[in-house]
């Protein structure tokens, strides 16, 4: 706006064909049938804005350096998402929208030196953005450190954390608007600081079952930044673009929430609240009954119907195609077989479909959570595969418990429950699990990939 | 563009990316997460623009850092989306038969 460029008609067309484009794009990604298309027809669009803008007519100076960064850019996004196992895929995403949210700060950063005081509004939307791309950034960070278990995926509660985060938070608002006043460098990077810390508070007190949830906001914040960004450089598809993915981001997270069962106030303000609830590892040393793979065998062998149960630990075990190996054993046997899926198994909704399609099982065996919960109390023996906290009962009755409210697969209602488990250490939101001291309860502890193989080399001379 | 124009552009936007979402079933959840993650990645654009009228060291080097992040968020977002999604294409018959003898 503070330029007197404007794009020849042909580019604005143009860019709104591209805006058409990311709108069908979502639109397809919204139903299975069309999904893939959706991904085609979005980087088109994005592909064409881009071309587009090169040719333009825009003041491009230094267009080599461009051309290198965008290059090296595009291989390091190319090569990170296809070298990426499926199962660290949630926490790629997370650091995918980080630099995304970090990209629109520095973006308005540089606008700021252009800007200078001239324009109250220009100023107002380039703080605005520097702001809430800092905070998808450094947020974004902290997602992926707790995902990739670099650090502890309990929530961290710091000793006056609310009134730390609450300081901040006002700190940041004064700088930006201290900014708007008296533009000054050194506001500038107080502000980067300020934004950046915030972003930090803000993810720290988060439990790893909500994780999914803040990476979902974090999406529509950086939405957000990307569109007031396109405000500063004039740029209506920026502000397309941008406010969509915040509009469809916002709803994207209240629907997860809900599936969740998780009441999202809770999640997002638990920096302010300072109330997150901690563990309630009581009693860890009870006894439990824990069996060898040819128990556990039998168990099935002789069982008329099975449900299986598969949770993260499946995947990190790599042990989806022996589960699939052992499902095809029972259904020869004339046992019917079931996986039972939880929206949340893996680590975010609908992670754990894509994580057994890849094992080629096939997806009519798939059932949703809806469907499968009245056939547990029918079933003889319930398999769960490292998975914990979706098979939790404390969800239902445990008001203390941060998983509280959550649907669970009732799997404490089957004759018989048999979990493969590294260890008894409690699942990813950090809580005791109930129906493992159960006396219908059998554990087989160790690699599930390697009990698995035992059970069913067992399972075959039964 | 004109301020008043830009809000209406902005506010039927938000309409639409309420609308688009609405009715998306649970199993698509992440995938469809990571599709808006990879177009919010045309924050490119944004940094293409800035890189190419920067006239100094400084707002280059942070332009360049801009453009090389939004070139990552938008390349990896659409590859890794469609990693997710070619899970959920019709298996070929080989899949199927592979069961243990």
């Amino acid at each position: 706006m503070n330029e007197v460029h404007t794009d020849p008609i042909w580019v604005q067309l143009a860019y709104l064909v591209a805006a058409v484009l990311f709108i069908i794009a979502l639109k397809s990604m919204s139903s299975p049938r069309t999904a893939r298309s959706g991904v085609l027809i979005g980087a088109t669009g994005a592909l064409l804005a881009t071309v587009v803008l090169f040719f333009s007519g825009i003041e491009l100076l230094n267009l080599g350096l461009i051309l290198g960064f965008l290059a090296v850019g595009s291989i390091i996004g190319w090569v990170a998402a296809r070298r990426v196992k499926m199962t660290a895929m949630p926490q790629l995403v997370a650091l995918f929208n980080g630099v995304g949210g970090g990209a629109a700060a520095l973006i308005a950063v540089v606008e700021y030196f252009e800007v200078g005081s001239s324009d109250l509004l220009l100023l107002i939307f380039t703080v605005a953005t520097v702001i809430v791309g800092s905070i998808a950034f450094s947020g974004s960070i902290v997602t992926f450190l707790k995902l990739q278990e670099l650090m502890t995926t309990r929530p961290v509660i710091i000793p006056l954390g609310k009134w730390v985060t609450i300081l901040v938070a006002v700190g940041t608002v004064a700088a930006g608007i201290g900014l708007v006043v008296q533009p000054q460098d050194w506001l500038l990077v107080l502000l980067l600081v300020l934004s950046l810390i915030f972003g930090v508070l803000f993810v720290l007190p988060v439990g790893g079952a909500d994780v999914p949830i803040v990476i979902s906001l974090l999406n529509a914040l950086t939405g957000l930044a990307v569109a007031a960004s396109g405000y500063v450089l004039d740029n209506v598809l920026l502000l397309i673009a941008g406010t969509l993915v915040g509009a469809s981001g916002t709803l994207l997270t209240n629907l997860m929430a809900k599936a969740m069962g998780r009441p999202l106030t809770s999640t997002l303000f638990g920096a302010f609240s300072g109330t997150t609830a901690g563990s309630t590892s009581a009693g860890s040393d009870r006894p439990v009954r824990s069996a060898s793979p040819n128990d556990v065998a039998i168990m099935l062998g002789f069982a008329s119907k099975v449900i299986l149960v598969p949770g993260y630990g499946l995947a990190v075990a790599q042990a989806q195609s022996t589960l699939r190996e052992l499902a095809d054993l029972l259904t020869e046997k004339g046992i019917e077989v079931d996986y039972a899926i939880h929206p949340v198994a893996g680590r975010m909704p609908g992670h754990m479909n894509v994580l057994l399609a890849e094992a080629n099982v096939p997806y009519e065996q798939l059932k949703e959570m809806d469907e499968i919960n009245p056939e547990f109390s029918s079933t003889d023996v319930v398999l769960v595969v490292g998975a914990n906290d979706v098979v939790n009962p404390a969800a239902r009755t445990d008001k203390s418990a941060p998983i509280y409210g959550m649907p669970i697969l009732n799997v404490d209602q089957a004759q018989q429950v048999v979990f493969l488990k590294r260890s008894m250490r409690p699942g990813f939101a950090g809580i005791e699990n109930e129906i493992l001291y159960d006396p219908k309860t059998t554990l087989l502890f160790g690699d599930a990939k390697d009990s698995l193989t035992k059970v069913v080399a067992a399972l075959k001379t039964v | 563009m004109d301020g008043v124009a830009l809000l209406t552009i902005f506010i039927l936007s938000i309409f639409v990316g309420f609308e688009v979402v609405s009715k998306v079933s649970t199993v698509l959840h992440t995938p469809l997460m990571s599709g808006a993650n990879a177009i919010h990645g045309v924050v490119v654009m944004g940094a293409i623009i800035v890189a190419g009228k920067a006239t100094n060291a400084l707002e280059l080097s942070i332009a360049l850092v801009a453009v090389l992040l939004g070139a990552i968020n938008l390349v990896g977002g659409f590859v890794v989306t469609d990693r997710m999604l070619e899970m959920f294409k019709p298996k070929k018959p080989t899949g199927k038969e592979g069961g243990a003898a």
